[in-house]
C-alpha cells in the first residue's frame, strides 16, 4: 500500500517487553498467532510489534520470566462523550476498506445488567434454611412439555398406576447445559472436551449448527443436536444421535441474520462434516426458507418428530427480540416443546458489530416476560424454557429460574473455563487460545482431558454454589425455586423494570 | 418380498405414517398409497432402499431426511419436497410446490413440470456425494439460493405458464459451489448479484447428457428433444461469494 491508513497509529493494545527479564527465549514468538512478537535477526533480540496485537493475553501467560504485559492503548483524541475513540476508529477502519465490522464474542455496550440489579432471599428464623452438605438437595431438571394432569388407576394391590403418556423428556442432573457452539466455529478437540464434561456432570452440550463428528455420536445421552438454515450435517443419524433436537433460528448475538463460518476454518474435517467446500465460506441463510410463518416452524417441528419417531422433545431457540413473549408463545403453539431463548449478550464466533451491539435485549427482561406470556395463557407446561446470553456465575443461574428458567446455557462462562480472554477476534481462525480454530498446531493448544476437566469443575462448583443458595432460601429442590419471583427483590431499578421483571423493590 | 397396499383416505398423516414405518420394519420393500390427500411427511426419515408409488397430492415435507427410498407420484406434490434429503430418489409426474431439495445432501429429485419458489436453497455436496434435482417446466423465484454444491437442471419444458420467463428473480444468489443447467437462456437480470449464465463446457455436456437420460427414462421423455436445444449454465463466482465484505474490528 502507497500510503499508511489512518487507524495505523490507533490500535488498542501495546506490549511491554521488561528487556531485564526477557531472555529471548522466542515462546512469545511461538505462541502468538498474529505476527506480534518477532525474531530481528539483525539485532539478535525478539522485537514486537504492537499494532497488529489483539490482546488474547497468550504470550503474557506464556512467558517463562513474566517479562511481558499487554496494556490497553488509549489513543487519547480530545475528550469527546459522543465522539469516543471506539466510533473514531470504526470510521478511520471503514474508510479505509468500506468493510461492514466484523466482531466476535457477545456485546460489550454498556447496557443494563439486571442480574446485578435482583438480589436473592434467605431463611431467617422461619423455615430453617437447609445445609446441602448433609441433607439431600435435588437439581435434577427434566426438560420437555409437561402434561396438562396426571391420571392414575389402582392395580390389584391397591397402588396407583400412571395413565397419562409422557412425552420424551431430557433428564439432567444440574440445570447448567453448554450453550450450542458448532464444530467449526470452535475446534474438535472442545467439542470432544464437551461431551466429556456434559457426560461427567449429567448434563447436555448442544452440537450447535455444523453437525457432529462419528466419533462423538457415543455421547448421544449427552447431547442436543441443533438444526439451523444451513442444514449442515443433518441427517437422520444425527437427528436420531442425541437426546433432544433444537431448531435454531436466531442467536442473540446477532438476531435477524444467518451465520457465516469464514473460508479459514474450514478444514478437511470440517468440510466433511457440513458438506462444504474446502476453504469456501458456510453460510447459513438468515432464515430457514421452510420457515415463513409459525405454520411453517409447526411443519418443521414435526417434520423433525416424525423422523425421530418422537422419542426425543424438539427445541426452538430464538434471539431475545421485541416481540419474545408474542414469539414464544407461538413457538409453544406450533408444537416446541421447549423454547431457547438467547439474550443480547450472547456470544459468537463471527457477527457484524453494529448487530451485535445494537440488535435485541438482555435475556433478564425476555425471559420475564416469556415465563409471564406464557403462564397467563396457561401455555407454560407445554415447554420448556432455557435461556443464556450473559450467565457469568451460579447466581445469575439461580435468578435466572427465580424468573422462570427451567436451565440455563453458558457459552462465554465454558470458553472462559478454558482459557478464552474475550479478545474476541474469532472468526479469524488464528486463537491463539487454540479454541476458535481449527489450526492443527493452534488447536493442540486444547487437551481434550485437560479442558474437560475445567468445564466438569466449572459446572460442579456452580452446582455446589446453586445448592447453597438454595438450602439459603430453606428450598431442597430447584423446582421449588423456578419462577418463584418472591425469592428476588430490586435495587435501583425503575417502577416499570420492576414491573416487566414481576421483582419486588428490595425492603418491600 | 413383501408389497404393501395402503388406503391414506380420511387417514391422519401421523396414522399414515406410522403404518409405513410398521410396513418396513417387517420388511416391506414396495408400498403403494392411494387416496393420498395432503397427508404430511410420507417416506421422511426412512433408511432403507423401499418403493413407492403415491396415487393422489402427498403433502409437505414429502421425504424430508430420507435416506434411500424411490419414491414416485403419481401427481403434484406440495411444499418442501426432499427436505434435507441424504439419498435416493424422487420422481414426480406433475408440478410440485415451494423449498423443494432445501439443503438436500444426495440422491436426485425429478419434476415432470414447474415448481414455486426458493427451489434447491443451498444443496450441497461432498466428494461422491451429489444430489441433482431435475425441473421439466418452469421455476420461481429465488432457485438454487445459496448453492453449496449439486446440480439443478431447468428444462422449462412441460409448463402451465408458457407466459412466464423459465426462472424468477435472483437465481443462485449467494451460490458458493455446484452448477445450475438451463435450457435455452436466461436473461442477466434474473440472476443473483455477480453471476452470469455462460455456454456448456464438453465434461458440462456429458454430465447433463447423463442425468438428462436418466431424467428421460424416469419419466417417459425423449432425451434428444430435451437436448434439442442448446443450454446455458451458471456457477458461482467465487468459492466465497462474500468474502471481501468485512473489516475487523
Amino acid at each position: 500500500m502507497l500510503f499508511k491508513p489512518t487507524d495505523s497509529y490507533a490500535h488498542d493494545f501495546e506490549v511491554h517487553r521488561d528487556r531485564d527479564a526477557c531472555i529471548d527465549c522466542k515462546v512469545c514468538v511461538n505462541q502468538c498467532s498474529y505476527g506480534v512478537h518477532y525474531w530481528d535477526e539483525n539485532r539478535k533480540k525478539v522485537m514486537h510489534d504492537s499494532s497488529q496485537c489483539v490482546g488474547c493475553h497468550r504470550c503474557e501467560a506464556m512467558c517463562p520470566t513474566d517479562a511481558l504485559r499487554i496494556r490497553r492503548r488509549e489513543t487519547e483524541f480530545k475528550d469527546n462523550p459522543l465522539w469516543n475513540s471506539k466510533f473514531i476508529k470504526y470510521i478511520y477502519k471503514q474508510a479505509s476498506t468500506g468493510g461492514v465490522l466484523l466482531t466476535g464474542m457477545g456485546c460489550p455496550t454498556d447496557i443494563p445488567v439486571y442480574w446485578d440489579r435482583m438480589l436473592l432471599d434467605a431463611s431467617q428464623v422461619t423455615n430453617p434454611s437447609i445445609d446441602p452438605l448433609r441433607e439431600p438437595m435435588e437439581l435434577d431438571t427434566f426438560l420437555g412439555a409437561k402434561p396438562n394432569s396426571l391420571a392414575f388407576h389402582k392395580d390389584e394391590n391397591g397402588k396407583p398406576v400412571l395413565d397419562t403418556k409422557l412425552t420424551p423428556q431430557i433428564k439432567l442432573k444440574t440445570p447448567i447445559m453448554f450453550a450450542a457452539m458448532s464444530f467449526g466455529a470452535i475446534n474438535f478437540n472442545l467439542h470432544v472436551a464437551m461431551a466429556r464434561a456434559a457426560k461427567e456432570c449429567g448434563t447436555c452440550y448442544n452440537t450447535g449448527e455444523g453437525g457432529l463428528h462419528p466419533s462423538l455420536y457415543e455421547y448421544g445421552d449427552h447431547t442436543i443436536v441443533q438444526v439451523a438454515s444451513g442444514r449442515f450435517g443433518v441427517h437422520r443419524d444425527y437427528l436420531n444421535a442425541g437426546v433432544g433436537i433444537e431448531i435454531k433460528v436466531g442467536q442473540g448475538a446477532k438476531p435477524g441474520i444467518g451465520g457465516h463460518l469464514p473460508g479459514e476454518k474450514i478444514d478437511a474435517r470440517v468440510s466433511e462434516t457440513r458438506m462444504v467446500p474446502l476453504g469456501s465460506d458456510a453460510i447459513s441463510p438468515a432464515p430457514h426458507h421452510d420457515i415463513y410463518s409459525i405454520e411453517d416452524l409447526h411443519q418443521l417441528i414435526f417434520a423433525l418428530k416424525e423422523a425421530s419417531e418422537y422419542r426425543v422433545p424438539v427445541a426452538v431457540k430464538i434471539a431475545a427480540v421485541h416481540n419474545v413473549a408474542a414469539i414464544a408463545s407461538g413457538i409453544v403453539r406450533a408444537g416446541a416443546d421447549i423454547v431457547t431463548i438467547d439474550g443480547m449478550r450472547g456470544g459468537t464466533g463471527a457477527a457484524p458489530a453494529m448487530i451485535r451491539d445494537n440488535v435485541g435485549i438482555p435475556i433478564e427482561l425476555a425471559l420475564a416476560a416469556v415465563d409471564q406470556r406464557l403462564r397467563d395463557e396457561n401455555i407454560r407446561h407445554k415447554a420448556s424454557l432455557i435461556v443464556g446470553g450473559g450467565v457469568r456465575c451460579s447466581a445469575d443461574v439461580v435468578k435466572a429460574i427465580a424468573l422462570g428458567a427451567d436451565a440455563v446455557n453458558i457459552g462465554t462462562a465454558a470458553l472462559l473455563a478454558v482459557g478464552c480472554t474475550l479478545c474476541g477476534r474469532c472468526y479469524t481462525g488464528k486463537c491463539p487460545w487454540g479454541i476458535a480454530t481449527n489450526d492443527a498446531l493452534l488447536a493442540k493448544r486444547q487437551n481434550p482431558d485437560v479442558a474437560a476437566k475445567k468445564l466438569a469443575n466449572l459446572v460442579r462448583a456452580w452446582s455446589h454454589e446453586i445448592m447453597e443458595m438454595l438450602g439459603g432460601m430453606g428450598l431442597n429442590s430447584i423446582e421449588s425455586l423456578r419462577g418463584n419471583r418472591d425469592k428476588l427483590r430490586a435495587v435501583g431499578l425503575s417502577a416499570e423494570e420492576m414491573d416487566t421483571l414481576g421483582v419486588k423493590l428490595a425492603g418491600r | 418380498m413383501p408389497k404393501v397396499t395402503l388406503d391414506a383416505d380420511g387417514v391422519y398423516y401421523r396414522e399414515l405414517n406410522e403404518l409405513v414405518r410398521e410396513a418396513v420394519r417387517n420388511g416391506a420393500d414396495e408400498i403403494e398409497i392411494f387416496n393420498i390427500l395432503g397427508q404430511r411427511y410420507i417416506a421422511g426419515g426412512l433408511a432403507q432402499e423401499v418403493k413407492f408409488l403415491l396415487h393422489g397430492i402427498p403433502g409437505q415435507d414429502m421425504g424430508a431426511f430420507m435416506r434411500g427410498p424411490y419414491v414416485r407420484v403419481r401427481g403434484n406434490a406440495q411444499d418442501g419436497v426432499g427436505n434435507t434429503m441424504d439419498s435416493g430418489a424422487i420422481v414426480i409426474e406433475g408440478m410440485a410446490g415451494d423449498v423443494l431439495g432445501y439443503g438436500m445432501r444426495g440422491g436426485k429429485v425429478y419434476v415432470l413440470g414447474d415448481v414455486g419458489y426458493r427451489v434447491g436453497i443451498h444443496m450441497k455436496a461432498y466428494k461422491e456425494r451429489l444430489p441433482v434435482v431435475v425441473i421439466g417446466g418452469k421455476a420461481g423465484d429465488f432457485l438454487g439460493e445459496y448453492m453449496a454444491g449439486g446440480i439443478v437442471v431447468l428444462l422449462g419444458m412441460n409448463t402451465s405458464k408458457p407466459e412466464a420467463p423459465i426462472t424468477g428473480r435472483s437465481l443462485g444468489t449467494g451460490m458458493h459451489g455446484g452448477v445450475i443447467y438451463i435450457r435455452g437462456s436466461v436473461p442477466d437480470y434474473q440472476l443473483g448479484p455477480g453471476l452470469h449464465a455462460k455456454p456448456l463446457s464438453e465434461a458440462d455436456a456429458e454430465q447433463l447428457r447423463g442425468i438428462v437420460t436418466d431424467y428421460a427414462a424416469e419419466l417417459d421423455q425423449d432425451v434428444e428433444e430435451i437436448l434439442a436445444e442448446p443450454f446455458v449454465k451458471v456457477e458461482p463466482f467465487s468459492h466465497r461469494p462474500y468474502g471481501n465484505m468485512y473489516v475487523a474490528v
